[in-house]
C-alpha cells in the first residue's frame, strides 16, 4: 500500500532535504565563489565577496606559479593504479571468502577491516622507515602500493558482498563444464561481477583521490598529486584563499565530475546487498 | 560394465555424518534415479560423484579408475542443476559451447555441435538469446543442451524439474526418458518426487538418513518393499501400514496393503469403516476411510464411477494375496 502524504508533508520534507543539501553544499560552493575572486575581495565580508568583480587571476596565478598538470598526472596514475592493483589483488581474496568459507573467513574479514579503525599515523613511522630503505620516498610506486593496501580492506568487502550475491551453483556448472580456477574466474566470475567491481574501481579512484595523510606525508615534488598540490597553497594566516580555493576547484573538479556521471552506479554499489 | 562404483564412500560436515560409509554401483547406460525426503542426502551423493563435494572417506570410481582426487573438471561427467545455473551474461549459443571452449575444440566444430543439440533440444530460435529472456522450460533444455554437447561419460540430474510448473515437468520429464533411450548415456537422477522415480527410473535407489535403504527396479521395490520406510515411500497414495491386532493376526508387527490392493462394498467385507474424504481423479476415486479398528484411515482407490457420500458405512476385504508383512524392525517377512 503507497503510504498518504499530504501536500504539507511533501512541503516540509521538501524544505528539510533541500536545507540540509544546501548546508552540506556551501564550504563547496563558496570555495568555487572564491576562487573566481581577487585576493582582497576573498577576505573581505561576505557581501563584497558576492558584489566584486569575478576574475580569472587566481587560476592563471596557481598555473603559473605550480604545475597543475604534473600533480593531476600523478593524482590520476596514484588512484587508477592503486584501484587496478587492488581489483587485481581482492577478486581472488573476495572470490575464496564468498565461495570457498572457513570456520575463519568471518574472522579474517573483521580483522581487514579492524586495520581500517588503526589511526594512520600510528604506522607512519615503520612506513616512512620503510620507504626509506626501499626507496620509495615520493615516488609514484610507492604511493600505489600504500594507496592500495589501506584501501584494500574496502574492496575485498565489497567485492565479498557482490560475489556473494552470485550463486555458487553457476560456478560449480563452471567446473562441470570443465573450467579450471583460471577459466571460471576469468570466463564466469567476473563478467557476471562487472557492476559490482566497477562500483568497488569508482568508490576506490574516490577514496584515492581523496588521499591526503599518505600522499602528503610520503611525497615532495616528484611524486605529489593534487592533494600537494592543494596543501602547497594552505597558510596559516590565510592570506590566500583565492589562490587556495583556485586550487581546490581544481583538484576537486576531476572527481566531482566522474562522481557526477557515474552517481547511479555509486549508489547502487554502496547499497549493494543492503535490500534484497 | 559397472560404469560408476561408490566404494565405502562418506561424507560428513564438521561433526555431522550425513552419509555413513556406503557401497553403490551404476551400470553402463542404466537410468537410476535417487530418491528420498528431503534432507536424506541425495543430492549429496550426487555432489560427492560429481566431485563439487570432496569424500571424508572411500572412493569413488569413474570407468574402474579411482577418481576420488580428479576435480570436476576432468572426470567427465555433466551436470544439470535445479536452479539451472546458465551463464547469464552469455548468449544461449555461448552457454550451450561454453563446455567445447572449455575442451580447447576448434570454432567449426563448436558451432557444429551447438547447432546440433539446439536442434534436437527445439532451441535454434533462441541461440542469440540470453537465458534471461527464456522461459522456465526453455532455461532448462539449455541446460541440457550444455550437458549434452560434451558427449559426457554420464549425466547428473539434480531436481531438474522441480522449478517447473505441473504441466511442463510432464512433459521435460519425458523429453528426458527420450533423451536416455537415444543417447543410452548413464543418468544419475536425483528426486524427492516418488512419481518422477517410477516412471523415469531403470533402479531406483531409495536414501533416508544418508542410508540406502533399497536398490532395485521401479517394480520391484514397489511389488516387494524391503522395510516399511520404502513401502510407504514408494506408490502414491501411500500403502496403507497397519499395526496391532490385525498384524498380529498376520503373523507380523506391521502390515502393510496398497490402495488398489483393498475391495471396497456397500454391503459385506473384512473391515467395517466410514467414508472420509474422497478424491476424485476420474479415472479413479480415492475414498479415505476411517475404521474403528484402526488408528489411521485407510486409502482405498476404487472406480471413477463409484460414489460414496460422507459418513457413510462401508465394508473393506484386503486381498491376501498383495499383503506384505514387516517385522518389529520394520524389515520385509518373506
Amino acid at each position: 500500500m503507497a503510504r498518504a502524504t499530504t501536500f504539507r508533508q511533501k512541503t516540509i520534507t521538501t524544505i528539510i532535504a533541500w536545507t540540509v543539501a544546501m548546508v552540506i553544499f556551501f564550504p563547496i560552493l563558496w570555495i568555487v565563489v572564491l576562487s573566481f575572486k581577487s585576493e582582497g575581495d576573498a577576505i573581505s565580508t561576505p557581501i563584497r565577496v558576492l558584489t566584486s568583480a569575478w576574475t580569472f587571476d587566481s587560476y592563471a596565478v596557481v598555473q603559473d606559479r605550480s604545475d597543475y598538470f604534473k600533480h593531476f598526472f600523478n593524482s590520476v596514475i596514484v588512484a587508477v593504479g592503486s584501484t587496478l592493483l587492488g581489483i587485481l589483488v581482492a577478486v581472488p581474496a573476495a572470490w575464496s571468502m564468498a565461495f570457498v568459507p572457513s570456520q575463519r573467513t568471518r574472522g579474517i574479514l573483521m580483522w581487514m577491516l579492524s586495520t581500517k579503525m588503526l589511526p594512520a599515523v600510528g604506522v607512519l613511522y615503520p612506513i616512512y622507515l620503510l620507504f626509506i630503505e626501499l626507496g620509495l620516498l615520493d615516488s609514484r610506486t610507492g604511493l600505489v602500493i600504500v594507496l592500495m593496501l589501506i584501501n584494500l580492506p574496502i574492496i575485498v568487502w565489497m567485492l565479498y558482498t557482490y560475489f556473494r550475491e552470485i550463486p555458487a551453483e553457476i560456478l560449480e556448472a563452471a567446473r562441470m563444464d570443465g573450467a579450471g580456477m583460471r577459466a571460471e574466474l576469468l570466463y564466469v566470475l567476473t563478467p557476471m561481477a562487472i557492476p559490482g567491481i566497477a562500483s568497488t574501481m569508482l568508490l576506490n579512484i574516490i577514496l584515492a583521490w581523496n588521499e591526503a595523510f599518505w600522499t602528503l606525508n610520503l611525497t615532495a615534488a616528484k611524486a605529489a598529486p593534487l592533494t600537494a598540490f592543494i596543501a602547497s597553497y594552505s597558510s596559516p594566516e590565510g592570506l590566500f584563499y583565492a589562490k587556495l580555493s583556485a586550487a581546490s576547484v581544481m583538484a576537486i573538479a576531476p572527481i566531482l565530475v566522474m562522481g557526477w556521471f557515474s552517481q547511479k552506479q555509486l549508489v547502487r554499489g554502496l547499497t549493494f546487498g543492503a535490500v534484497k | 560394465m559397472k560404469q560408476i562404483q561408490l566404494r565405502q564412500v562418506s561424507k560428513s560436515f564438521g561433526d555431522v555424518e550425513v552419509i555413513p560409509p556406503l557401497d553403490l554401483e551404476i551400470e553402463d547406460g542404466e537410468f537410476v534415479v535417487f530418491v528420498g525426503p528431503s534432507g536424506c542426502g541425495k543430492s549429496t551423493l550426487l555432489r560427492l560423484i560429481a566431485g563439487l563435494e570432496d569424500v571424508t572417506s572411500g572412493q569413488v570410481l569413474i570407468d574402474g579408475a579411482d577418481a576420488t582426487a580428479i576435480p570436476p573438471a576432468r572426470r567427465g561427467l555433466a551436470m544439470v542443476f535445479q536452479s539451472y545455473a546458465l551463464y547469464p551474461h552469455m548468449s544461449v549459443r555461448r552457454n550451450i559451447a561454453f563446455p567445447l571452449r572449455m575442451a580447447g575444440l576448434d570454432r567449426a566444430e563448436q558451432e557444429r555441435r551447438v547447432d546440433e543439440a539446439a536442434k534436437v533440444l527445439n532451441l535454434t530460435e533462441y541461440l542469440d538469446r540470453r537465458p534471461g529472456q527464456l522461459s522456465g522450460g526453455q532455461r532448462q533444455r539449455v541446460a541440457i543442451g550444455r550437458a549434452i554437447v560434451r558427449e559426457p561419460t554420464a549425466f547428473l540430474f539434480d531436481e531438474p524439474l522441480s522449478n517447473l510448473d505441473a504441466a511442463l515437468r510432464v512433459g521435460m520429464r519425458l523429453e528426458i526418458s527420450e533423451l536416455h533411450k537415444r543417447l543410452s548415456t548413464t543418468m544419475i537422477y536425483v528426486t524427492h518426487d516418488q512419481v518422477e522415480a517410477m516412471t523415469m527410473a531403470d533402479k531406483i535407489v531409495v536414501l533416508q538418513h544418508g542410508v540406502i535403504e533399497q536398490v532395485g527396479s521401479p517394480l520391484e521395490l514397489y511389488r516387494a518393499p524391503r522395510n516399511t520406510f520404502v513401502a510407504g515411500f514408494i506408490g502414491s497414495p501411500r500403502m496403507n501400514l497397519l499395526e496391532g491386532a490385525e498384524a498380529a493376526r498376520h503373523k507380523a508387527h506391521t502390515i502393510g496393503i496398497r490402495p488398489e490392493h483393498i475391495a471396497i462394498s456397500t454391503r459385506k467385507g473384512d473391515w467395517q469403516g466410514v467414508v472420509g474424504v474422497s478424491e476424485h481423479l476420474g479415472s479413479d476415486t480415492f475414498f479415505h476411510i476411517n475404521c474403528p479398528d484402526f488408528a489411521a484411515p485407510l486409502t482405498v482407490r476404487a472406480d471413477g464411477e463409484l460414489d460414496l457420500s460422507y459418513g457413510s458405512t462401508v465394508f473393506l476385504t484386503p486381498d491376501l494375496a498383495h499383503l506384505h508383512r514387516f517385522d518389529d524392525n520394520g524389515l520385509r517377512l518373506t
